[in-house]
Order: C-alpha cells, then structure tokens, then sequence
C-alpha cells in the first residue's frame, strides 16, 4: 500500500507529467486560457490514461511477452491507444451525451497527446504491476489535469495584465509554467 | 529544383517547427539538457521525418481519405521503431539519457503534421526536401535551446566527449537551475521573446 502512494505522488507531484517531464505540452499550452475546458481535458486525458494503461499492460504481459515481440511494442501501444480513444467516444456519445459535450474536441485529440504514450511508456519501462500502473495513471492523469487548471486560473488573470509586447500570450505561459516548476520542484524531498 | 530548395529552406526560418509553429515542445524542452542529446535526438526525428514522408508520399493515391490518420500512425511507428532499435544496439549511452522521448517521437506533433499537411498532397522528391527542412529547423531549435542550457547549467560544453571550453567563473558556480527541467522553459520562453523582439517572429 505504501509503495503504491509513493508512486501516485511521485507521479502527481515530483515526475509531474507537465511541468517535470514535459509530455502533454501541446494541450497544456493550447487549453489553458479557460477554466472550463482545462477541467474537461484533464479529466479526458486522466480517464484515458487509466484505461490505456490497463489495457497496455494487459496486452504487454499476455500477447507481447508470450510471444516474444516486445521491440512491436510502440506500434502496438500507439494503436491500443488510437482504438480506445475511438471506443470510448462512440461509448461517451450513446450513453452520457452531457459528458460527450463537456469533453468536446479534446477527446479525438488526444491520441496525439504524449503524455498518454508516456504514461503507457513509463509503466513499461518501470515494469510496474497491475495495481501499480492503475496508481501511476491515476497520479499521472491528476498532476495533469491539477496543473492545468492552476495555469488556466493564472492565465486568466494574466490576459488583464500590462507585460511588454513581445513577452504576450505564449512567452509569458511559458515563464508562469517555469515558475510553478520550480514550485513543484521543492516537493522533491518528499518521496 | 527551385521548389525543392525553396521547401528544404522553409522549415529552417519561416516555418521553423519550434519557434514559430509550435511543434513538438515536448522532446525540446526534455532532452536539451546538452548539446549530445539535443543532436542524438535530431538525427531520430530527421530520419523518422524523412522515412515517413516518403513513404506516405509513396502511398498517397492508393490509401483511403477515410483510414489516412491510422495509416499515417503505423508508418510513423514503424520507423520510430526502427530508429530505437538501431540506437539501442549501437549507441547505448544516448538510448538511456533519451528514455522514453526516443519512442515518444511516434506522437511527436512535427511528423504527423508533416504527413497530414505536405507528404500526403505531394511528390516523393519535395516531400523529401519538406522533411529535411523540418528536421534541420527542428534540430537548429533543440541545438540553440541544449547549447544555453549546458553551457550555463554546467559551466562547460563537450560534444561527444571531447571538451571543448569551460566558462571563467561559471565553471565552478555554474547555474544548475538551467539545467534542471524548470531551466527549460526559462530558457526557450527568453529565446522566443527574443526572436519577437529581432523581428523573426511575429508578436500576438
């Protein structure tokens, strides 16, 4: 148990998915101007992280590993990806239609979202087990989607702001990221 | 000629992938910590920008408008594929300071755009100067960003192991912040600011 909210925070918090290992930039800076839309990409990218992750690693260690083709395994993960994300729109949309709309346009993208990739990577790569890998999406998909939302609120508040011309709009994100990465950098000590 | 020249130069300046399209931030910011992984990582996503862009150059008539996306990804993943095997077996140092951004490449915003955007609309040979000029802009970007960042993170500079110069007082007190990942976008934000400022980029 304990080694399990070690690697939930050390996901959510130290390796945070933005700001420590750069993956899922594109939505970060993309999205982050509004409130709204930054709770219903994190909350898309948290769900599709915790299934990628399930079905990763229930492919890797019954298909991949059995029949020794594990260096397949970019191409496989990146379809396994593609296929869920298509899954559980055409689910979203039949069942639940106020969430489909919440999610909107973020859902399709997010195929092409590294940090999907990465979750499902860095699982791999740490060979963690079933329950371990539900417990890095989950702290992957959280740090995200908690990041997002910080910056959103500051960026909200950054567009009334008087900065020097050249510095507007994606410079200045990329200073208020820096500064909550050195933020989140001195919760190193924690793990 | 004339057009393959005028699409190789394009991706350097005009449309550089990092600077002014915004393509593929993420292995830019991660791996330039120095200038041996800025370059290993340019010469994956070049040779993935060129296979990629010829073959789906190659196939554009005969794949389906409908079925491109998945097809465009398998390719793509395929020579991701390709290019860690052949790094792994050859140069086993640069395949761990990479990690996962060497397989990361597969959703690297850059290559599918390239695919979607040029190589599915043109021929072999200018997709094939599309591609080395993306890959080049995308390699001078990463370069600039590791040079900074290793330079006035470590104090010194080494490409492949030879030692090239190290800094009068930074060489003992270098400023680590820069090379630790919030380095990154102190880094490439001044960068940005700096080319809107030169008139290179245009300002919002």
């Amino acid at each position: 148990m304990n080694n399990l909210i070690t690697i939930f925070i050390s996901m959510a918090i130290i390796n945070n998915f933005i700001v420590a290992r750069f993956l899922g930039l594109c939505p970060f800076f993309g999205v982050s101007k509004k409130l709204r839309n930054a709770l219903s990409m994190g909350g898309a990218v948290t769900f599709v992280m915790l299934i990628a992750s399930v079905a990763t690693w229930v492919i890797t260690n019954y298909i991949l590993i059995p029949l020794d083709v594990l260096y397949m395994r970019i191409v496989v993960y990146i379809l396994v990806i593609a296929t869920l994300v298509q899954i559980v729109e055409l689910t979203i949309k039949r069942t639940n239609l106020a969430l489909y709309n919440a999610f909107g346009i973020y859902l399709p993208l997010i195929t092409t979202n590294c940090a999907i990739l990465g979750i499902t990577l860095i699982n791999f790569r740490e060979s963690y087990s079933f329950i371990e890998s539900i417990a890095a999406a989950l702290g992957g998909g959280i740090g995200f989607a908690f990041i997002l939302t910080v910056m959103s609120g500051i960026r909200e508040k950054l567009e009334l702001a008087d900065c020097p011309r050249v510095m507007k709009g994606l410079p200045i994100a990329i200073f208020v990221a820096m500064l909550l990465g050195l933020t989140f950098f001195g919760f190193g000590g924690i793990v | 000629m004339s057009r393959f020249r005028k699409e190789l130069s394009k991706g350097l300046v005009v449309s550089n992938p990092i600077f002014i399209l915004f393509l593929g931030l993420c292995p830019a910011l991660a791996v330039s910590t120095s200038v041996d992984n800025a370059l290993g990582m340019t010469a994956g996503v070049l040779f993935v920008l060129v296979g990629a862009n010829i073959i789906i150059a190659a196939i554009r008539k005969i794949v389906p408008n409908m079925v491109r996306i998945p097809v465009f990804i398998v390719v793509i993943s395929t020579f991701v594929t390709v290019v860690s095997l052949v790094f792994q077996a050859y140069v086993p140092a640069l395949y761990a300071a990479l990690g996962i951004y060497l397989p990361l490449i597969t959703v690297n915003c850059i290559i599918l755009a390239r695919a979607e955007a040029f190589a599915s609309k043109n021929t072999i040979f200018n997709s094939i100067g599309d591609a080395i000029g993306m890959g080049l802009g995308f390699g001078g970007a990463l370069i600039i960003i590791s040079f900074f960042r290793e330079i006035l993170g470590t104090g010194s500079i080494s490409i492949f192991g030879t030692h090239l110069l190290t800094l009068p007082v930074l060489g003992e007190h270098p400023m680590a912040m820069l090379a630790l990942p919030p380095g990154a976008f102190l880094v490439i934000g001044l960068l940005l600011a700096l080319f809107r400022r030169m008139g290179v980029v245009r300002s919002e």
